[in-house]
């Protein structure tokens, strides 16, 4: 729903694609195919299991190399298996956090978060080896050692709370975007109020670009008492709607499972009417933005 | 009010020649205030400045000055800049002036940028219709209402929300409620996205309790 997709999109011309032709082209001679029809079968949720075999099989690939030594086309196989929901490609994901290329590790991280599979959590915490302390920038490049947001993230969601004590000194980092996947991590972990509102603090601080993170992790985490402040924060209205939406499924979801624990299972109309007061309060307010 | 007050002229300068955002902020909420016509294209100017604090007042401002600036507003449409496109969208479908449903449905059905198509689609069902002569309204409510059936089924969530919250307040209208109440159940059984469900059974408990929005 955003305006601009940029990070998504392959500098290859728009191709249109069957499913087949997608799949045959994961093998084409040509690379820059191979690497279009990785991104386009995560694109359009080819959830068919011979793209995922196929996806899985270019997590491996050693053709495709760029001069500084990364992979373009296991990145993208990495990224779409993360769209597919096929639990088969954990394994291999798993093994691309060892990889020398730290967008495939950050790839595959993301996309370890999205199949919410907890098998990823020991992986995944050795990524913080070293600590704050190992989490610099590496000479001459633009990112740190390692894909940390993503990690942290990863672990948050993945409900990771043995690690909570390796995830608690990032609190302190001094790159604001790692410090609020901290955040954001810490409040999955533990349910402290406190991460919380550090995170609508940091809505007030910094600037639009670092506003709009914060707002998604907001949205991620569904921190139903930040509805206000999202609403009246200095962004893009989309950027507020998409958070505004994860509180309100969040909020949603919450009371489903309340219901269904004190009601038993059986009870549980998918279909209920019942909106509850907080959930009524985020449309309000998203109403106003659209 | 046709020729501009010297006062207003003054107003005008202090917006065009602002240096610093803070200075245009403080400028434009000036000149939304003194509601004088003079400053209409103006202020509509602002929406493009790039300036979301700055727009947002303008709106207000144009919205405050109603009818006499839904002409400017839709022959100022900003063709190159989507954000002056939605900020003009959202001060004409607060307006709520009929004049503008043609700009609407276009918006709402054919622009390329989201936020614009999500202003067009959420005023489209709640303009003054009884600005229309009768017949004339029935063939409007119903061109506003086919616009939004479809948009309601666009691949975009926050674009089909915001149809949704659209149809809501067309529902009221006794001859469209059935079509629009099909829909909404339609939406309830096949809706991929729980926050656009929550909507649609939100639009269906305010028509069952007769509030509107």
């Amino acid at each position: 729903m955003l305006e601009t997709n940029s990070e998504e999109q392959p500098e290859t011309n728009a191709q249109v694609l069957t499913v087949e032709q997608a799949i045959a082209n994961l093998q084409h001679e040509d690379l820059s195919l191979r690497y279009y029809a990785a991104w386009w079968l995560g694109k359009f949720r080819v959830r068919d299991p011979a793209a995922v075999d196929a996806l899985i099989a270019a997590l491996e690939d050693e053709a495709h190399r760029i001069a500084l030594g990364g992979y373009p086309l296991r990145r993208n196989a990495a990224r779409a298996l993360g769209k597919l929901g096929d639990q088969r490609a954990v394994p291999g994901l798993i093994r691309c956090l060892d990889c020398s290329d730290y967008y495939v590790r950050e790839a595959a991280a993301q996309s370890l978060e999205m199949l919410g599979n907890p098998a990823a959590v020991p992986a995944l915490i050795q990524l913080l080896e070293g600590g704050v302390a190992a989490a610099q920038q590496v000479p001459g490049r633009p990112h740190l050692a390692q894909p940390y947001e993503a990690v942290l993230e990863a672990l948050g969601s993945l409900q990771a709370r043995v690690a909570v004590p390796l995830i608690q000194p990032f609190l302190d980092h001094p790159i604001a975007r790692v410090k609020y996947a901290a955040l954001r991590a810490m409040y999955q972990l533990t349910e402290d109020d406190t991460y919380g509102q550090r995170l609508v603090q940091a809505l007030e601080e910094g600037d639009m670009k670092l506003r709009r993170v914060v707002l998604l992790d907001l949205g991620a985490i569904g921190y139903l008492p930040a509805a206000e402040s999202i609403a009246q924060c200095s962004v893009e209205n989309s950027f507020k709607l998409i958070a505004l939406k994860g509180l309100l499924e969040h909020g949603i979801e919450e009371v489903k499972l309340r219901s269904a624990v004190a009601r038993g299972p059986l009870f549980v109309d998918p279909r209920s009417s019942h909106l509850p007061d907080t959930a009524i309060q985020v449309m309000n307010l998203m109403d106003s933005l659209l | 009010m046709t020729d501009a007050s010297a006062q207003t002229q003054e107003l005008i300068r202090a917006v065009t020649q602002a240096d610093s955002p803070a200075r245009l902020i403080a400028a434009v909420q000036k000149l939304a205030m003194a509601k004088d016509r003079a400053g209409i294209s103006t202020l509509i100017a602002v929406l493009g400045y790039n300036n979301p604090t700055a727009a947002t007042i303008a709106v207000k401002g144009l919205i405050q000055l109603g009818q006499s600036a839904v002409q400017p507003l839709m022959e100022q449409l900003d063709e190159y800049n989507y954000g002056a496109r939605a900020y003009a969208i959202r001060a004409l479908a607060a307006i709520a002036d009929p004049r503008a449903l043609d700009v609407l449905i276009t918006a709402a059905a054919t622009d390329f940028a989201p936020s614009v198509r999500r202003a067009a689609a959420s005023g489209l069902g709640s303009l003054h219709w009884s600005e229309l002569a009768s017949q004339q309204r029935q063939s409007a409510q119903a061109k506003a209402q086919k616009t939004l059936l479809s948009v309601s089924q666009d691949p975009d969530w926050s674009i089909r929300y915001a149809a949704v919250v659209g149809l809501q307040a067309l529902s009221t209208i006794p001859d469209l409620t059935q079509p629009i109440q099909a829909q909404f159940e339609q939406m309830v059984q096949n809706e991929p996205d729980l926050a656009v469900r929550a909507r649609v059974q939100l639009a269906r408990a305010r028509a069952q309790t007769g509030i509107c929005t």
